[in-house]
């Protein structure tokens, strides 16, 4: 084709050293290119925010025991799942996830929308020991989490890494990160600032003597889904 | 180095043309059949490419020659079967909770949606079949904290316990040890008297403890400890129990109280579908 012949690249280094660039570029573009045009396929919604410092710690926990592996965090447009978990999911409300947890394995139920649904009891307690509440659930227990104490002197560094990849954490919410995790996860301390920074941020407390991994787990897991108010928006605004 | 297309004297083959070190490639195509398949499959992405929504753009996306979205569907879908039962729902939601039980065929249905309504949202702390759980109260016996009435049941349901909704049902139990309301020994005293209203042999001091109670305990528990549902004070004279029936629990809710929580539903759930609930938690075995 072209007049040009595949022994003009065998023989020649230079030409096929070009030549597999431009392939391999092809189809680099083609996987790349879509990416630039996220901004496009991001709904313009109100409500979604940031995680707060202790929500955001507790996600880490959650990657790290590996929730992404039985529970998904995406309801899918369809019939039932709207009907069993509520409004489907839309983009908006993972764009501040890195990476998101939309995850494609069901063994336990979708966690999208579980902010609120159970009080903080029944959070702790069914961590701590599923079955004790759930007797079919075949969910490990994570009562450890409730004896590891909360690392979180990085925490504004880990917030700072989020920020570089694209979540808007202002200098205020930085500067503040550990006073809001400290608020968030004692009932008794004042946590005016902290809503008004991460509005809707639910204040949690397994009374142990310092923060815990459950704690943050707590926190992360009730402030699912709770972030948009779906009453004032429909389908054709979120298609803008 | 290339030499020329040669039909391979061994296997009756043309070769590639193909030849290394006196080494030459046979010229093995992919069958024919394979070949077909995927260029049909080629064809049929195109084919999709063109009707549904496929290329991203800088401003927006290329929606496709039919104009279909996942998310118009699915909002059809549920408008759709919504429709098909809206006759029932509306019925529900319109009539009172006596009509509705006239009306077998429509109680059913309303038992229905109850049952499926309990499995999905109250089953994890309230167990199946509303069997409870220690913290959280067992809804088949006929001791109830805020009342048993269809319209207590809805109330609770539809504003929850010391939830967000401003409407919710409250109540708190001081920490009487904690706060040092209560000396030990009294504490001590109150417990031999309320494990004899749990049905336990009461204890030696039961008789200083009944007075204690009665100063501190009966306005919320009542004066025979048989509860407030006014003010959603447990009943203690009774065998079922929400934190533990033995006297070290009696003695830790004294000191310092574990108070539950309940979502208020009105959120999720719309009024028909909560009064549907309402009816299959009343029915199951406590309903007043």
């Amino acid at each position: 084709m072209f007049g040009i012949k595949q022994e003009t690249f065998e023989k020649n280094t230079l030409a096929l050293l070009v030549g597999t660039l431009v392939v391999v570029a092809i189809g680099g573009i083609i996987e790349v290119v879509p990416v630039f045009t996220i901004e496009t396929t991001v709904e313009h919604v109100r409500g979604v925010r940031p995680y707060s410092p202790l929500e955001l710690r507790g996600r880490d926990i959650y990657v790290r025991e590996g929730c992404y592996l039985c529970h998904s965090q995406q309801i899918r447009a369809l019939r039932d799942e709207v009907e069993r978990y509520g409004h489907y999911s839309i983009a908006a409300e993972s764009m501040y996830d890195h990476p998101f947890q939309w995850g494609s394995k069901r063994i336990g139920p979708d966690l999208a929308r579980v902010g609120g649904k159970y009080s903080n009891d029944w959070q702790y307690g069914h961590l701590m020991a599923p079955r004790e509440l759930v007797p079919q659930s075949l969910m490990p227990n994570y009562a450890f989490l409730a004896e590891t104490p909360l690392e979180y002197d990085d925490i504004a560094l880990r917030m700072r890494a989020n920020r570089a990849v694209g979540v808007p954490y202002t200098d205020e919410q930085i500067a503040a990160a550990k006073d809001d995790l400290i608020a968030q996860a004692d009932a008794n301390e004042d946590n005016a600032n902290l809503l008004k920074r991460y509005p809707k941020a639910v204040t949690v407390s397994g009374h142990a003597r310092q923060v815990t991994e459950l704690d943050a787990l707590v926190a992360y897991l009730q402030v699912l889904g709770t972030m948009v108010n779906f009453a004032d928006t429909n389908t054709e605004r979120l298609a803008q | 180095m290339p030499t020329k297309v040669e039909k391979d004297s061994v296997s009756g083959r043309l070769t590639t043309g193909h030849e290394w070190d006196g080494l030459k490639e046979l010229n093995t195509p992919l069958p024919k059949w394979w070949l077909y398949v995927f260029l049909a499959c080629v064809v049929f992405a195109a084919g999709q490419m063109l009707l549904y929504p496929s290329v991203p753009f800088f401003t927006g996306y290329f929606p496709g020659l039919l104009g279909y979205s996942q998310r118009v569907e699915v909002d059809r879908a549920v408008q759709a079967v919504a429709q098909q039962r809206a006759e029932t729902v509306n019925r529900i939601g319109a009539l009172s909770f006596e009509q509705i039980r006239a009306d077998p065929p429509l109680l059913n249905a309303a038992l229905s949606i109850g049952r499926i309504t309990f499995a999905e949202n109250c089953q994890p702390c309230h167990g199946t079949e509303g069997t409870g759980r220690p913290g959280y109260p067992a809804l088949g016996d006929d001791v109830w904290i805020w009342g048993g009435s269809l319209a207590a049941i809805q109330q609770t349901i539809t504003h929850g316990v010391r939830s967000e909704d401003k409407d919710t049902r409250t109540s708190a139990m001081p920490a009487f040890g904690a706060l040092g309301s209560l000396k030990p020994a009294e504490m001590e005293a109150v417990a031999d008297y309320v494990q004899g209203l749990f049905g336990l042999p009461p204890g030696k001091n039961a008789a200083e403890g009944q007075k204690l109670f009665v100063d501190n305990c009966a306005s919320c528990h009542g004066d025979k400890g048989q509860g407030n549902q006014e003010l959603g004070g447990p009943p203690l004279a009774s065998r079922v129990h929400l934190y533990g029936g033995d006297r070290a629990a009696i003695l830790a809710q004294i000191n310092q109280p574990k108070h539950g929580v309940m979502p208020a539903w009105n959120a999720r759930l719309s009024a028909p579908i909560i009064k549907s609930l309402t009816l299959y938690v009343h029915s199951l075995g406590g309903g007043q």
